[in-house]
C-alpha cells in the first residue's frame, strides 16, 4: 500500500494505483474524458491535469502512478487553471448548440463546461467541420461533435476485439472513422454509444425521440442470451425507448450485447398480439379472456378425460421465465401429464436419465479472469454468448488464457485460439475421444475404464487433438465448456460423457454456455419431463391429441421448426401463449393468449452461473395482454387444480426455488452408451446449423435495426472453397439444398466449416424447409 | 567545411561514404579496438561522460548518461535506435551525415549495441530524403560484406544486426515515442511517459534512441578520448556541433564547428549577410526555439549553456537567419502552419490550439488582426504549454510567444495598420536569391 495525499485527505492506495484510482478511492472526483476504468489508458484528453507536488508542469492523473508521499492537488489554483484551458480548446471546435444535440443533458462535455467552461468563447476563428460517417444501422454519427478522445477505437480494439474504428489523419483533421466505409459489424457496438462523452456517436433507433429526463429509470434483466445481462430500460409514457446497461461486475460490467440493447424495438412491433384469439372454422376472431379460458379449460379437461394426461404436451420456451415455467410445469403435472419440456432444438435426451443436476456454466463469471486454459466445445461462441466470448477475450489478451476449440466451426472469435479441431458433426464424439487419449497420455492418468474401450488407437489421433490436449494440459486452472451446437448436437449425451472425461483428466471445470435466459433454471423447476414423459422431441415425433406451447414459435424454435408446424397443424387442440403473433402460430394453434413480453410482466431467469435474477414490469402491459404467470394461475383456477392460489409472483417464484439452487446444480453425467455414428449418405454434406444471433428469440426477430446489422443477413450455404468446386458451384451463385425439403440459398466460400458440411443458420423462415438442424443435405447449382 | 571538423572531416567527394574511404580516414578502427581489447561497457560510458557529449537531437540530454540507463542485465531483446527522422524546419545536418559519413553513424551504433548488450537496432529515416535512405542501406550492405555487422561481428562472440527504415514524412516521428509506435507499423503518435524507452521501449523493450550525429560522434570520441574532445568545446558542452545555418546569409550550408564558438565566427563562414542588410533575428535551434533579436544573438556563443542563457536552445543547430527585409509576422505564420499541420492530433492542448493560432497568426498578417490578438495568442500558447503528452505543444507555442515578445511593435502595427511594417516591395526584394 502507498500512502497519497490529495486535496489534504491522507489515502492509503494499491501498489500500482494512478492517481485517478486513488482518488476514485477517496471520493475525490477529478473531471475527465479519456480516462474510461475499463480500457487501457490514453492520457490524452488532459482534462485530469493536476497539481502534484515539486513537479514542474501539471501531470495528467489517470497516468500517473502513485508513489509514497506523493501531494497531489486537484482544485487547486494551478490545476483548475489547466483543466479550465483544456476546457476551453475542447470546445473551440465543438457545436456549441446542446438543445439540437441528442446527448444534451447526459452529456460529459455539457456537465464539465458548466464547471469549467467560460462564459463566453474566446474563439473568433473558423469552426471546423465534419462529415457524418455511416456505422450501421444502430449506432449514429455526429461527427464535429467528436472530441477525439478515442473511447470508441480503444473499446472496438481491447473490448470487441478487433479495431473497428480508427483516428485518421493529424492534428485537428483527426477524425473516428470506420475501415475504408465499413460499418460497425461486432455484436458489441452499441457500447461505443454509452463510452461516448459527447453527442459524437448515439443510438440510432433512440436518437431525438425523447430527453434523458423525460425518461423513466428502471431495472430489468435481459430475457436473451444465457448470462442474463442486467439493464436500465427506460419508458416515457409507458413505452420503452431505450435499454441501457446496469453495472454489474459479476455478469456484464458496463458492457451490453447489441441484442440486450436494442430488440426493446420489437416491443412497438405490429405483430404484438394484445387480444386473446380463437380459430372456429379457419376464422380468427378475438374473445375475451374468460371466454378464451373457459374453452381451453373444458376441451383439455375433456381429453385428460378420454385419453389421460399422456395425450397432451406442454413446450415452453427457454426465454419464459421460472414463474411461468413453474406453473407450466405444474399445470401439467396437475391434469396428469409427465410431457413437459423447455429444450426445444435439443435431439438427444439421453442424458436425462443420468444427469446429475442442472446443467450450468460450472464457474462464476469472474472466475473466467483466472483460468489457464478453457475447450470450448461445439459453440458459435461468439455470437451464441457475446459477452462470455468478451471475458474469454479479455483473458486470452490480458493474462495468457489459451482458449482451444473442438467444432465443425471455425469463424473468427476475435481473440487468440491456440488449438483448433474442425471436425464434421459425425466426428465430434471421436474428435472428444482422441482429446481425451492424447490427455491420458499427456498427464500419465488413465481414462474411466468404461470410456477407455472406445478410445482410439495412437495413432488414429490427430494433431489437432494432441494440441487440444496439450493446451488443457499445460493449464491448472482449467475448464471445457459445452456450447450450444454441442448440446443441440444428435449426440449430446455422449459429447457431454467425453467433455466430462476430458475435465476429469485436466483438472478442469465442466460447464454449459447455455442456450437462453432460462437454460438452467428450466430444470430447476422441473420443467423437464418426469418418469415416463415425452421429451420435446418425442412430443413431436409421436403426436399428441393437444398441446400448449408457451413463448415459442413452431417453425423457428425448434429443432425441426417444418415437423413441428405439421404436427401441431394435426393436432385436435393447440394453445399458444406468445407476445406475438405469426402466420406459423396461426397455422399451428387454435386458441392465441396474448402474454407479455419481460418488459409488462415481473419475472425471474436463472442464468448460466446458477444465479436466480428478479424483474418487475417496466411498462404497462399492452392492449389485453396479461403476464404469462397470472394466465396459468387462472388457467390453474378454471381446471380447478391445486396449488394455484398464489398472490403475486414472488410466491410463485419461492415456490418454483424452494429447493435452492446451488446445491441442484450438477454438470455430472452417468454412462451413456456409444450409439452408432450415423453413416453419411453418399453426395451429401452434414448439415451445421447455428442460431443467429439476432433470430434466435421471438423478441430479436422482430427488432427493425437488430434486423438491418450484417448479423441478421439472410442465410447461405457456406462451404469450404473445395467443397464449392467439387459441387462445380462459384460462390454467389444459387444452389438448390435438399433436407426433408428444399430451399434454395446464396453459396458462400467459408473456410471456417468443416470439410464436407455446408453450414446453413436456422430459425430462418428461409431455411424451415430444410427441416432438422443435423444431418444430411444434398446441394446442387441451380 | 571548417578546420575543426570531425564528423565531416574529408567527408566530401563522390566515393568518401563508402567503406573502404571511411576506413582510410581511420573508421572503424574505435570498434576494433573495442571489440580486440573487448573493452568493458563501463569504460566507454565513463569515457562518453568524461567528453560531455550532449545528445544532438535537439534536447542536449547527456549520452553516457542515457546509456547507462540500459538494464544491461535484461534477458532477451534490447533494442538500439537511430533517429534520422529528421523534420525540423532549418534542420538538415543528419542528412548531410547519412550522404557523407554514414558509416560513422553505423559503427557508433555498433559500438553503442556492444555497451548496452542490444540485439537489434534500426535507423528511422526521414521519408522525404529516400536516396539517403538508400544509400544508408547500400552502407549497411558494405559493413555486413565486411563481417562489421551480423552475427559474430569481427569474428568475436558479439552479434548485432541493423536494420534502416523509412519514415513518411510526418514530423511527430521524430519524437522519440512517436518514432516507437511508427516502427512498430503503428500511427506515430508520442506515447504517455513514463514509462520511458529504457524501461518500455520498442515492442516493450528496453530501448536507447539517439540522435545520428550523436552516433556519428562515438567513434571520433573513443578515437581521441574524452578528454580531448570535451576540450574543444567548453565544459559541459564537450566537442564540436554540426550547425546547418540556413536563411539570408550568402553561403547557408552545414559547418562543424566547436561548441562554444561566438555566433558572429559562423555567421562569418556563412559568407555573412546577403547583400550586406542588417541582421534582425536568429531562430538558433531548430523551428521550435525561441527567436532571438539581432542584439542578443551576436554576443552568444554557440553551446547548449550560452543559448539556454539567453532565453532560447541550442536544439538541433539549425540557425535561421532572418534579415530586415523580413517580416516577423509571415514568417511566424509559416511557423504557426508547421506546427498546425504537423500536431499528431491525440491530445487536446495541441491538436486545438495549434490551429487556433495559426488561424489568429494569419488574421493579423492578413489584415484583419483585432486589438487584443496579442493578448489572446499569449494566452493560448500559455494554455498548450508544459500540457501535452509530448514537446510538439511546447514547440508549437514557443515561436509564438517569442516572436511577439521580440517583435511586439511589428505585430500591434500589423494589426493596428492592417498592412506590414515592412514594405511587401522590400520583402520581395529580400527573397531573391543573389549573392
Amino acid at each position: 500500500m502507498l500512502e497519497i495525499e490529495i486535496d489534504g485527505k491522507t489515502i492509503q492506495a494499491p501498489d500500482g494505483s494512478t492517481v485517478m484510482d486513488a482518488a476514485a478511492l477517496a471520493g475525490i472526483y477529478i473531471p475527465h474524458f479519456c480516462y474510461h476504468k475499463k480500457l487501457s489508458i490514453a492520457a490524452s484528453c488532459r482534462m485530469c491535469l493536476v497539481q502534484v507536488e515539486k513537479a514542474p508542469k501539471p501531470l495528467p492523473a489517470c497516468a500517473t502512478p502513485v508513489t509514497n508521499g506523493m501531494r497531489v492537488w486537484t482544485h487547486s489554483e494551478a490545476a483548475v487553471k489547466a483543466q479550465k484551458g483544456v476546457m476551453e480548446f475542447l470546445l473551440i471546435n465543438h457545436p456549441l448548440d446542446c438543445p439540437v444535440c441528442d446527448q444534451g443533458g447526459e452529456c460529459q462535455l455539457q456537465d464539465l463546461a458548466v464547471g469549467y467552461g467560460g462564459a463566453h468563447s474566446r474563439y473568433r476563428e473558423e469552426k471546423r467541420v465534419w462529415i457524418n460517417k455511416d456505422l450501421g444501422p444502430l449506432v449514429a454519427s455526429d461527427a464535429s461533435r467528436c472530441i477525439n478522445c478515442t473511447r470508441c477505437v480503444r473499446f472496438t480494439a481491447e473490448i470487441g476485439g478487433l479495431m473497428e474504428l480508427g483516428q485518421a489523419f493529424r492534428g485537428d483533421h483527426a477524425e473516428i472513422m470506420t475501415f475504408m466505409g465499413r460499418a460497425l459489424d461486432s455484436e458489441l457496438s452499441g457500447n461505443v454509444i454509452d463510452l461516448c462523452p459527447v453527442g459524437a456517436l448515439t443510438s440510432k433507433p433512440f436518437r431525438f425521440s425523447a430527453r434523458t429526463w423525460e425518461l423513466s429509470r428502471r431495472r430489468s434483466v435481459s430475457p436473451h442470451d444465457s448470462l442474463g445481462a442486467n439493464l436500465i430500460v427506460q419508458t416515457k409514457h409507458d413505452v420503452v425507448r431505450r435499454v441501457l446497461p446496469f453495472n454489474n461486475e459479476r455478469l456484464n460490467e458496463c458492457w451490453l450485447t447489441d441484442k440486450d440493447r436494442f430488440s426493446y424495438e420489437a416491443l412497438a412491433s405490429e405483430q404484438r398480439l394484445t387480444l386473446p384469439m380463437m380459430c372456429e372454422r379457419d376464422t380468427w376472431h378475438t374473445v375475451s379472456w374468460q371466454i378464451a379460458l373457459e374453452f381451453i379449460a373444458s376441451a383439455l379437461q375433456s381429453i385428460t378425460r378420454e385419453q389421460g394426461g399422456q395425450a397432451l404436451g406442454a413446450l415452453a420456451s427457454p426465454h419464459a421465465t421460472i414463474e411461468e415455467l413453474h406453473l407450466l410445469q405444474k399445470l401439467m403435472r396437475g391434469l396428469g401429464s409427465e410431457n413437459i419440456d423447455f429444450r426445444l432444438r435439443q435431439r438427444d435426451f439421453r442424458g436425462d436419465a443420468v444427469r446429475g443436476g442442472a446443467p450450468w456454466l460450472g464457474m462464476s463469471v469472474v472466475d473466467i479472469h483466472d483460468l489457464h486454459s478453457l475447450l470450448v466445445i461445439g459453440s458459435f461462441l461468439r455470437k451464441d454468448a457475446p459477452l462470455l466470448a468478451q471475458k474469454v477475450r479479455h483473458s486470452a489478451y490480458r493474462h495468457g488464457l489459451r482458449v482451444s476449440a473442438v467444432g465443425p466451426n471455425a469463424e473468427d472469435w476475435r481473440m487468440p485460439v491456440a488449438a483448433r479441431a474442425l471436425v464434421a458433426p459425425s466426428a465430434m464424439v471421436a474428435a472428444l475421444a482422441a482429446v481425451a487419449a492424447a490427455l491420458a497420455e499427456e498427464t500419465g492418468r488413465t481414462v474411466t475404464e468404461r470410456l477407455a474401450r472406445r478410445l482410439p488407437a495412437a495413432a488414429d489421433i490427430s494433431g489437432e487433438a494432441r494440441a487440444v490436449a496439450q493446451s488443457l494440459a499445460s493449464g491448472e486452472k482449467n475448464a471445457v465448456w459445452l456450447g450450444n451446437f454441442a448440446v443441440q448436437h444428435p449426440r449430446a449425451a455422449e459429447l457431454h460423457l467425453w467433455a466430462q472425461e476430458i475435465a476429469r483428466l485436466s483438472g478442469a471445470a465442466l460447464g454449459f454456455i447455455g442456450e437462453a435466459a432460462n437454460s438452467t433454471g428450466g430444470y430447476l423447476v422441473g420443467a423437464v419431463p418426469g418418469e415416463g414423459g415425452l421429451d420435446a422431441r418425442a412430443m413431436i415425433e409421436s403426436p399428441r391429441r393437444a398441446y400448449l406451447l408457451f413463448g415459442a414459435e413452431p417453425d423457428l424454435d425448434f429443432a425441426d421448426g417444418a415437423a413441428t408446424v405439421a404436427t401441431l397443424a394435426r393436432a385436435q387442440l393447440v394453445v399458444a401463449a406468445s407476445a406475438f403473433d405469426s402466420p406459423a402460430l396461426r397455422q399451428a394453434a387454435d386458441v392465441l393468449l396474448p402474454i407479455a413480453p419481460f418488459t409488462e410482466t415481473p419475472g425471474t431467469f436463472v442464468n448460466c452461473i446458477g444465479e436466480a435474477q428478479s424483474f418487475n414490469a417496466v411498462a404497462r402491459s399492452r392492449g389485453e395482454v396479461r403476464p404469462g404467470w397470472k394466465v396459468l394461475r387462472v388457467l390453474g383456477n378454471f381446471l380447478e387444480l391445486p396449488g394455484f392460489d398464489h398472490e403475486d409472483f414472488e410466491s410463485v417464484r419461492d415456490e418454483a426455488l424452494a429447493g435452492g439452487i446451488p446445491a441442484r446444480l450438477d454438470n455430472a453425467i452417468g454412462d451413456v452408451p456409444e450409439a452408432n455414428a450415423p453413416v453419411p449418405r453418399a453426395g451429401c454434406l452434414q448439415r451445421i446449423a447455428d442460431v443467429p444471433i439476432h433470430f434466435a428469440d421471438p423478441l430479436a426477430r422482430r427488432a427493425p435495426s437488430l434486423q438491418k446489422t450484417a448479423d441478421a443477413a439472410p442465410p447461405a450455404a457456406r462451404m469450404p472453397a473445395a467443397m464449392l468446386a467439387e459441387l462445380g458451384v462459384n460462390a454467389g451463385d444459387r444452389v438448390r439444398v435438399r433436407g426433408s425439403g428444399a430451399v434454395e440459398l446464396h453459396a458462400v466460400a467459408d473456410e471456417g466449416v468443416a470439410p464436407g458440411c455446408v453450414r446453413i443458420a436456422a430459425a430462418h423462415a428461409a431455411t424451415v424447409a430444410l427441416g432438422p438442424m443435423h444431418g444430411d443435405l444434398s446441394v446442387e447449382r441451380i | 567545411m571548417s578546420a575543426h571538423a570531425l564528423i565531416l572531416a574529408g567527408a566530401g567527394g563522390e566515393r568518401a561514404w563508402r567503406l573502404q574511404d571511411y576506413a582510410a580516414r581511420g573508421g572503424y578502427g574505435a570498434l576494433r579496438r573495442i571489440i580486440a581489447e573487448k573493452t568493458p561497457p563501463e569504460a566507454i560510458i565513463a569515457e562518453l561522460k568524461t567528453s560531455g557529449l550532449r545528445g544532438r537531437g535537439g534536447a542536449g540530454f547527456p549520452t553516457g548518461l542515457k546509456w547507462s540507463f540500459m538494464p544491461y542485465a535484461f534477458p532477451g531483446d534490447k533494442y538500439l535506435v537511430c533517429n534520422s527522422d529528421e523534420g525540423e524546419p532549418g534542420t538538415f545536418k543528419d542528412r548531410d551525415i547519412l550522404r557523407c559519413n554514414p558509416h560513422a553513424v553505423i559503427e557508433g551504433m555498433i559500438i553503442g549495441a556492444w555497451v548496452m548488450g542490444c540485439t537489434r537496432g534500426y535507423n528511422y529515416i526521414h521519408g522525404e530524403i529516400f536516396e539517403i535512405y538508400q544509400r544508408f542501406e547500400e552502407a549497411l550492405e558494405e559493413a555486413r560484406a565486411a563481417g562489421l555487422l551480423g552475427r559474430n561481428i569481427l569474428g568475436s562472440d558479439f552479434s548485432f544486426e541493423l536494420f534502416a527504415h523509412h519514415g513518411y514524412g510526418a514530423y511527430i516521428c521524430g519524437e522519440e515515442t512517436a518514432l516507437l509506435e511508427s516502427l512498430e507499423g503503428k500511427k506515430g503518435q508520442p506515447r504517455f511517459k513514463p514509462p520511458f524507452p529504457a524501461s518500455y521501449g520498442l515492442y516493450g523493450k528496453p530501448t536507447t534512441i539517439n540522435n545520428t550525429e550523436t552516433f556519428a560522434s562515438v567513434p571520433f570520441i573513443l578515437k581521441m578520448g574524452g578528454e580531448a574532445f570535451l576540450d574543444l568545446g567548453k565544459p559541459n558542452n564537450g566537442g564540436t556541433k554540426i550547425f546547418s545555418i540556413s536563411g539570408h546569409v550568402r553561403h547557408p550550408g552545414n559547418y562543424e564547428l566547436n561548441l562554444g564558438t561566438p555566433f558572429p565566427e559562423l555567421l562569418a563562414m556563412a559568407g555573412g549577410m546577403r547583400a550586406g542588410r542588417k541582421l534582425k533575428a536568429v531562430i538558433p535551434g531548430g523551428s521550435s526555439a525561441p527567436v532571438l533579436p539581432a542584439s542578443v544573438i551576436m554576443d552568444c556563443t554557440l553551446d547548449f549553456d550560452a543559448i539556454s542563457k539567453a532565453g532560447s536552445m541550442l536544439g538541433s543547430g539549425a540557425v535561421i537567419v532572418m534579415d530586415e527585409t523580413t517580416c516577423m509576422v509571415r514568417a511566424l505564420e509559416r511557423l504557426s502552419y508547421f506546427y498546425h499541420e504537423e500536431s499528431c492530433g491525440q491530445c487536446t492542448p495541441c491538436r486545438e490550439g495549434t490551429g487556433w493560432l495559426y488561424r489568429v497568426v494569419r488574421r493579423i498578417e492578413r489584415g484583419l488582426g483585432k486589438p487584443g490578438d496579442l493578448d489572446l495568442l499569449h494566452s493560448v500558447a500559455g494554455n498548450i504549454s508544459g500540457r501535452t503528452i509530448c514537446a510538439l505543444g511546447d514547440a508549437a507555442a514557443g515561436p509564438v510567444q517569442s516572436f511577439v515578445k521580440h517583435f511586439a511593435d511589428e505585430f500591434a502595427y500589423h494589426i493596428e495598420n492592417k498592412k506590414c511594417l515592412v514594405p511587401p516591395l522590400v520583402q520581395e526584394a529580400g527573397s531573391q536569391i543573389y549573392m
